[in-house]
This record gives structure tokens, sequence and C-alpha cells, in this order.
């Protein structure tokens, strides 16, 4: 009866969308208030239900009503509630469910906190949202139905793959979606644009929260899956380069483009053209990527759904979206008026260069990704192209990026002085050597990009230290001016100098865990020792351990360094009945210099087992890294300036007095 | 419109061009015929790697690179391989039509390999027995059932990754043969 209901309000939302794609944009462009007004309460309504048919899955999946195809191929009674729950959104059918449903979130919050929205933007805004929304409940209900039934009804279902049943996992899709819906938005309001023809400095303000806002959130999401992929898979990495993590990649690539050019935008009213190029290709590649993991056209230990028919009907919908958006940017962009005119050397250069770098690094991982496609279409060999490629392509890229985002903020707009910047930054320049050296220093048996990256990654550092210094004036006048200052700072600032030095730290993670990192493989035995990175691993044997849904082999390693013991590492091998495939659950100690993560592997069947020592440096800072830049990007989202619902209208006015 | 518009068109024009031309290639990565998972082998008119395989018994001769004669099929199989049961009948066939098939038993024990072909009955000419599977690596195996048509001079010139089907055999396989033959 509830997946009946669940079903049932998946079909009302469907036909509201429908409403709510049509007659709004209908009247917009007749300039009929009652058709406009139907967006609000359409995008409400849309929310509402769609809220009631994922209450009615997550039920099913909750009392395990095993009535439920999909419940049967991916849940089981034994497995605990928190994965029963995020087992709701650990497929196609279900993901495609919460996506759904965060695009209707997306849309009820402008519904309902937009009031400060011209009335035609706003309808033609939830009208495109709408559009989107019909496209995919379309494509549920016609070819991936969440509820459909199966009779008779088994004992017990199949259990969830028990690599996802973790904590990390169970919330990387929700953030990943938040992050590729949030896009939407910025799309919409792209869109909206180019068919009002208007493209100014209100029109920036109100898209940047959105796109920050999607930002952060894919921002988490891929960092929560790296971090997934580092402690759970047990091979000592978290970033492959697979076809579905570039499909992630590419829009955070384009996404952050996005952001900085909106900045433009509102603040000197030019580079219209490649924000709203940028919206269009964040969120359709961000409906690429959905595509690429749901169609079965690449392997990828991601791949969700591998139905060509499927695959068809998105790559309609990705065509029609993408398609019909820039050919709406081809007939409508070269007609926008471009207002603040800048030279080169200034901080609209520097964000033009940034856009250009970003795009450029979102192309080479595109072109890495869809290469092996390509070529096979034209019947040429088949490739496979992996790290290499991107180490040469994205890496001085990234290199590049990280050098110019110290200066670029320092500039100021329309016309900047590289000179003085230069200048000011000396002692960034200075400091990045010196820990170039160090790094040199302590470990000189490593490749020099280890090095060169370590260096970036401080000038960076340094850089943003010194222009947040510099804006509040440290080392001028007493210090409770300089705190009044240092408080008084627009937020944004703030968010904008963690995001930066989230960026540097994470770069240090980096170069560490991969042009340091170390590892050793052996079959040891109960009481031997081993040695990696400068510490001794001694393996005190295993023993056997239940746990809910599986049965372990649990070992035991001390690790010292020096005679002194330093930690007690346990992983352990799982192996899950139902499903019938084993896990391995890595052992990782982490310092501020390094992680030492320890993976047991099959036992010999003569007492030995094969164990694998990684020796990882600085990861820790890779994830603090993640963490500040989504955090940088939290704190830019809570100044008051970006929040335009919030004051009133006299508050509005004095936003828009205040100086940039 | 003035000329000087013309190439702005056409440069805010790239996009779509450039997403026409990637959906026209998505919509062929779409083929049903076509499996991402499939490996194409670089082997195609590649001369046979050479190896020198021991027998599974005694009795029965092994198998080398030297003793291709004419034009033979090569199958890579093993008794713990259900695909290559469901091929067995259809090589069984082959092999009383005259068509000379050698066998490569691929990480088998050789008792085992044997008790297979005493219950199924042995289409193979010759059998070489690849216990490690070194061999199969040379040739570019990932999964058995594989057969391998060579040609007389000793090309490998066609590929069958899983079990051969009656229609591949009367469509692609005996075409081949009768082509090779002359």
């Amino acid at each position: 009866m509830i997946p009946e209901l669940g079903h049932f309000a998946l079909v009302l939302a469907f036909v509201v969308a429908l409403a709510q794609s049509s007659l709004p944009m209908l009247g917009a462009a007749r300039g009929d208030r009652r058709l406009m007004a139907v967006a609000g309460p359409a995008a409400l309504a849309q929310l509402l239900l769609l809220a009631v048919s994922f209450g009615a899955l997550t039920y099913a999946f909750v009392v395990s009503d095993f009535s439920v195809a999909l419940v049967v191929a991916h849940s089981h009674s034994a497995k605990p509630l928190l994965y029963k729950i995020s087992g709701v959104w650990a497929n196609h059918e279900g993901s495609l469910l919460l996506w759904v449903n965060m695009l209707a979130l997306f849309g009820a919050a402008v519904a309902l906190f937009g009031s400060n929205l011209p009335p035609a933007l706003k309808a033609r805004v939830l009208a495109v949202q709408g559009m989107i929304a019909v496209g995919f409940h379309a494509f549920m209900l016609f070819t991936s139905n969440p509820f459909l039934r199966v009779f008779p009804v088994p004992a017990d279902g199949n259990d969830l793959n028990p690599i996802l049943q973790d904590p990390g996992l169970a919330f990387h899709p929700p953030m990943l979606y938040l992050g590729y819906v949030g896009f939407s938005m910025a799309f919409s309001f792209a869109v909206a644009a180019l068919i009002e023809g208007k493209v100014d400095a209100a029109w920036a303000r109100w898209v940047r929260p959105w796109t920050l806002a999607a930002w952060v959130t894919l921002t988490l999401g891929i960092g929560l899956g790296a971090r997934w992929a580092y402690y759970e898979l047990g091979w000592g990495g978290w970033w492959f380069w697979d076809p579905v993590e570039n499909a992630s990649l590419m829009p955070w690539l384009a996404g952050t483009a996005l952001l900085h050019s909106a900045i433009v935008v509102e603040k000197r009213d030019t580079l219209k053209s490649w924000t709203i190029l940028l919206a269009i290709l964040t969120f359709g590649l961000s409906l690429l990527g959905t595509f690429l993991v749901r169609s079965g056209v690449l392997t990828s230990v991601h791949t969700f759904a591998s139905d060509p028919a499927r695959g068809l009907f998105i790559l309609g919908l990705f065509a029609a979206a993408v398609g019909g958006s820039l050919t709406l940017y081809a007939v409508r962009a070269p007609a926008l008026k471009g207002g603040g005119l800048f030279q080169p050397i200034s901080r609209e250069g520097a964000l033009l260069l940034n856009n250009l770098l970003l795009a450029t690094a979102c192309a080479t991982v595109f072109i890495g990704t869809l290469y092996p496609l390509f070529l096979d279409g034209i019947g040429g060999a088949t490739v496979s192209v992996g790290p290499p490629y991107y180490n040469t392509t994205f890496m001085p890229l990234l290199a590049a990026l990280v050098f110019v985002t110290g200066i670029g903020p320092m500039l100021a707009w329309k016309r900047g002085d590289l000179a003085a910047v230069l200048s000011r930054l000396t002692l960034a320049g200075v400091g990045a050597v010196a820990a170039a050296l160090v790094a040199w220093r302590l470990e000189t048996q490593g490749p020099i990009l280890a090095v060169a990256g370590i260096g970036f990654a401080f000038w960076l550092l340094l850089a943003t230290l010194i222009d947040l210094a510099g804006r509040f004036g440290l080392g001028r006048g007493r210090p409770a001016e300089i705190w009044r200052r240092a408080v008084g700072l627009p937020r944004s600032a703030w968010g904008g100098a963690l995001a930066h030095a989230g960026l540097a730290v994470a770069l240090l993670g980096m170069v560490g865990t991969t042009l340091w990192a170390a590892e050793n493989i052996r079959v040891m035995r109960p009481g031997e020792t081993t040695t990696l990175g400068g510490y001794d691993y001694r393996f005190d044997g295993t023993e056997q351990v239940s746990g809910p849904n599986y049965s372990s082999d649990f070992g035991r390693f001390t690790v010292s360094r020096g005679g002194a013991v330093v930690a007690v590492l346990t992983p352990e091998k799982r192996f899950y009945p139902v499903q019938g495939t084993p896990t391995t659950e890595a052992a990782i100690k982490t310092t501020a210099a390094a992680d030492l993560y320890v993976v047991l592997g099959d036992p010999d069947g003569q007492g030995g087992w094969t164990v694998r020592v990684f020796h990882r440096p600085l990861a820790m800072w890779l994830w603090l890294g993640f963490v500040m830049m989504s955090a940088g990007g939290a704190v830019s989202l809570s100044d008051r300036r970006l929040r335009v619902g919030a004051p009133a209208r006299r508050g509005l006015a004095a936003v828009a007095a205040r100086p940039a | 419109m003035p000329r000087s518009r013309l190439p702005l068109i056409l440069l805010f024009l790239l996009p779509v061009i450039g997403l026409a031309v990637l959906v026209y290639y998505l919509v062929a990565a779409l083929d049903p015929a076509r499996d991402p998972n499939r490996v194409a082998t670089v082997m195609i008119d590649q001369p046979v790697p050479s190896f020198a395989l021991p027998p599974l018994d005694g009795e029965r001769p092994g198998l080398a690179n030297t003793d291709l004669d004419g034009v033979v099929l090569i199958n890579f199989f093993a008794s713990w391989c259900i695909p290559c049961r469901v091929e067995h009948p259809l090589l069984t066939e082959l092999a009383k039509s005259g068509v000379v098939i050698h066998g490569i038993a691929y990480k088998d024990k050789p008792e085992d390999a044997r008790a297979w072909l005493n219950e199924l009955g042995n289409p193979y000419t010759r059998i070489g027995a690849d216990s490690n599977g070194r061999v199969a690596i040379d040739f570019g195996v990932y999964g058995v059932p594989e057969t391998y048509v060579v040609d007389r001079q000793g090309r490998i010139r066609f590929r069958q990754v899983g079990p051969f089907d009656p229609t591949t055999i009367e469509e692609t396989l005996k075409p081949l043969l009768r082509e090779l033959r002359q």
C-alpha cells in the first residue's frame, strides 16, 4: 500500500512538473501575473509530493518490505538501520528519486526565499527547473521505477554490497547530488536570463548563493568519496582518475570557474558571456556524469546501471537540455552588452585567467575521460587513459592556478599594479622557496616535482595570509583597531581566504600522499616485524570476531618507532555471507607527518597472512584542506550581502551602496 | 548582418557543434553489441607466439607452435569453466566436419582436464597443459573459453571471446575458414 502511495505521489509530481515547466514560462512571455504565480506553489507542491514518495521508499527499506523489488535487490533484514536508510539511494532508481528531491528542494527554496526576484525572472527560473524535473520524472516512471513489486515475496533480500555499508559513503551521494542539483539552479538562472535577454549585476547577485551552496556540497561530496576510497578500498590511494570520479571533478572545475566569474559580473558588469556559458556547461557536465554512470558505456567500479535503453533516455535528456541551452546561448549571447573595461593586469584579468585555466583543466579531464570512447567509435585501437596522462596535463595547470590564486585577490579592479603586489608578496616567495628547501632536505630521495609542489602550496598559503592581513591592516594601528577591522571584514573575505588556504593545504596532502608514498607487501607470520618509513610493524596475530551481518578476521599490529610503541593497529578482513563478498577494513594511524596504513590480505593457509603496509606522508592535510575549502565556502555563504532575501528592501539599498 | 559579426556567431555556435559531435559518439557507444568490458585483441595478423606445452598425460602428444600445420583452431578451455561445457558440443561438431582443433587446458590440473574430456568427449587433435597460464598471457587471453583461428602462415586471424554460438559459427567462422583454405 505504502509503495503504491509513493508511486502515485511520483506520478502526481510529474504532472505538477509539467504544469510548472509550461505555465509560468507562458506567463512571463505574456506578462500574465496569474500564470507566473503558478510557479511558486507548483514548486512547493512538487517538493511535498516527492518528499512523500521518498518517504514511502525509505519506509519500505526500513521495515524491509521485500515485496518491493528494489528492497530485495539492495537490502537485508540483518543490515544495520543506517545502511537500510542509505540503501535507499545506493542504487540506480533510489538515487534518482533522491536527485529529484534535491531538485524540488532547490526549487522550493527559490519559491520561498526568492521574494526579491523580479516575478518574470522567478517564473522563468522555476519553469526551467520544472523542465529538468519533467525529464527526470519521465526517466523514472518509464524506465527506472523504484516502486516495482515482486511476487512471490522472497524471505529476505540480497543485501547491500558490503563495501557500501559505511558511514562515509552513506552521505557521499546526498552531498554530491546537492552539488549537481545546486548547479541546476545556476543553469536555470542562466537560461532564464538568456530568454529575458538581460544579464546584469543583480542577476549575478542572485546566482551566487546557489552556486556557492552547490560548490560547497560538491566539494564535500568529492572529499567524502575520496576519503572513503582511501580507508575502505585498501589500496592506499584516494583518486584513481576513474571515469566516474572525473565525472564529478569536471562540474567542480567548471563550477569553481563559474563562482569566480559571477563575482566579475556582479562587481564590474563584464565577463557575462563567460559566466552564462559556464553555468550551462557546469550543469551540462553534471548531466553528462549522470549519463556516464548509468548507461554502461564506460567500465568503472562506480557504474550503477548498464542498460543501453536507459542510457539512450538520459542521453536524450542531456542532448535536449544542453543542446537547447547552448543553441539559445549562440543566438542570444552575442547581444549581451558588456559593461566595465579592464586592463589585462587587474583583478578582472586575473579572474579571466582563472576561468581559462579551470576551463582548460576541465577540458583535459574531459578529453582523458572520453578519448577511449571516441577512439573506439572511429574504429581505432583500444586505449586506456590513466595517471600518466593526467599528471602531464592536469598538474601543470594546477600549478599555474595555485600560483595565480596567490596574486589575483590582491590586484585592484580595473587596473592593477603587479609590481606592487609582487613586492608585497616577497615574503610569500621567500617562504615558498624556504619550504621547498626544507622539503628537499627531508626527503632527498623524492622526485623534484614534490619539492616544487610543496613550494607552490606554501606560496599560496602565505600569499593568502598576507592578503588577509593586508585587508584588516595588520601592523597598522593599535591592536584594538586591528581587531575591530578584522571583525568588520565581510565574511566573504574570510571565506575566500579560508578556501584558498584550504586549496594550499590540500595540495600539501596531494603531494605527500602521491609523490612521497611508500609501500611494503609481504607475507607475515605472527611475531614477525617489518619496517617502513622509519616505523616498525610487528604482527601480533589474528582472532575471529562476529559482526551483525559479517564475520571477521581481526588482525593486530603493534607499531613502534625507535623502540617506543606508537600505536596498535587492527585491520580486518571481513566476510559478508549474504552477498558472499569479502571486504578489507584498513587500519590507519594518522599523525601530522604521515598516515600509517595497514591492510590485512588473504591467509596463505600455512599460518601466514599477506600484509600490505603503506606510508602516506601528509595525508591528514589533504582531508583538512577539503574541509577548509568547504568551510570557506560556507562562511562566504553566510555573508549577509549574499542573502538577498534578508534584510528587507531598505537593507538591499544599503547593500548596493557598500563599496566593492 | 555585417560581415564582421559572422565569425562571432560562428564562435558562439562552436559549443553546440561540439555537443552534436559528442552526442553522436555517445549514441554510437550505446550500441548494445558493444561491450565496454571486452578488450580487443592486438594479436590479429600477428604470428602465433612461440610456445611448447607438455601433454595432459603420457599417451597423448603435447602442443607447440611448431605443431601447427594448415588452418587450425586453438581453443583455451578448463574443466572448471561452465561456458566451456556449453560450447563443447559445437566444437565436437566442428571437429567431425574436418576442422582441426587443438586444445590448451588453462590453469587446470591434468587429471581434472582428463576426467572432463573423458566425460564429454575429446574434439582436440593435440592438447597442451598450460597449468600456470603463461602461454595464455602471451596470447592475451583474459578468460576461458577463448578460441583463435590460425592460418597457414601461422598468423592469428580471428579470436572468439567466450563460448561459440551456432550463429557465430555459421556466419563468421565457417566463411573465414573457407577463405583461409583457398
